[in-house]
């Protein structure tokens, strides 16, 4: 059971603005990365194929993959962290499972996600 | 040295810091305490004061009663007493309240508890020994081994690591870091772990 000071500490960290995010999202993480003094921000670019440790609390965090150069690359984010500076949102995946962790054995055309079509 | 408080640890989660680090941390219900008694050099002694955490509404002796009576804030279940100097100790009225703002974020201080019990363990778990091997023929996997030798010296010798009681130990870790105090609730967030079960009482100290 989660002690209720542990959970009004977590939801205040909690970042409200990254919440549509779901697996199967074609998403751009827009992430900062510090080199010494300077501060520069980074695109990655990929689907999220899954999603981990549980959305009411602070430590979620979201696998992004993608195909960089005919081979596949995976990039795992920490949700809530102030590191994230954004996450647009390019088109949602249709999906029928929560881990799309058989996108690792596809290549090519058929590791392509089908954009679900929203009316 | 200054007052310290009495808590009950709430749990571990983690904690971002701004910079974007993220912090193992350990969340401790700290205080409200009350100044139950003043102890004084000439009457006790030494110099200290007396806090009280956790008032005890139920089932309270006649004794106790007695004890609370002069701070009047009532009845409490743990007391500890903290060393203060003379002058120091003008500062604290009886029956006054402590609480979470005497630290501050960044701060360092030191947390006392009791480690969880273990009971009766062997080397392995105790004394983190490496044990044998688990399969290939091994008929030796946790045991303690030799513990030492034949005529000369002919006596175990004094402080031989072995099996035996583990854990429920008063254990002090010093230099924490405050990431947090959160006034509201009455809690500090340390960095790292502290000694002890999730709703044990810990000691917390400048």
């Amino acid at each position: 059971m989660v002690k209720p000071i542990i959970q009004k500490l977590e939801s205040q960290q909690k970042r409200i603005d990254h919440y549509y995010v779901k697996p199967g999202d074609k998403i751009e993480v827009h992430s900062r990365i510090i080199e010494g003094e300077k501060q520069r921000i980074q695109v990655f670019k990929g689907d999220v194929i899954a999603i981990k440790n549980g959305l009411n609390n602070n430590r979620t965090t979201i696998t992004v993959r993608k195909s960089s150069g005919g081979f596949g690359v995976e990039k795992i984010f920490p949700l809530h962290s102030p590191m994230v500076e954004k996450i647009q949102l390019v088109n949602r995946g249709k999906v029928r499972r929560a881990k799309l962790y058989y996108q690792r054995l596809r290549k090519g055309n058929a590791a392509k996600i089908k954009p679900k079509n929203i009316w | 040295m200054a007052a310290g408080l009495i808590g009950k640890k709430v749990g571990m989660t983690q904690f971002f810091k701004e910079d974007g680090k993220l912090l193992p941390v350990t969340v401790i219900q700290a205080g409200p305490c009350y100044v139950i008694q003043k102890k004084e050099i000439e009457k006790d002694g030494y110099n200290a004061i007396q806090v009280g955490f956790e008032r005890k509404e139920k089932k309270t002796k006649k004794s106790e009663t007695g004890h609370f009576k002069a701070a009047g804030a009532g009845v409490f279940k743990k007391l500890k007493e903290f060393r203060l100097n003379e002058s120091e100790i003008a500062n604290y009225e009886l029956g006054s309240e402590i609480n979470v703002s005497i630290f501050q974020a960044g701060e360092k201080v030191k947390v006392t508890g009791f480690t969880k019990g273990r009971g009766f363990s062997g080397v392995v778990k105790r004394w983190s020994f490496g044990g044998g091997r688990k399969t290939h023929g091994s008929k030796f996997h946790r045991r303690t081994g030799s513990i030492g030798q034949c005529v000369s010296p002919g006596k175990i010798f004094k402080g031989k690591k072995m099996p035996g009681r583990y854990g429920n130990e008063r254990v002090t870790l010093k230099n924490l870091e405050i990431v947090k105090v959160i006034p509201s609730d009455n809690a500090i967030v340390v960095k790292g772990a502290v000694p002890g079960a999730t709703g044990g009482i810990v000691y917390i100290k400048k």
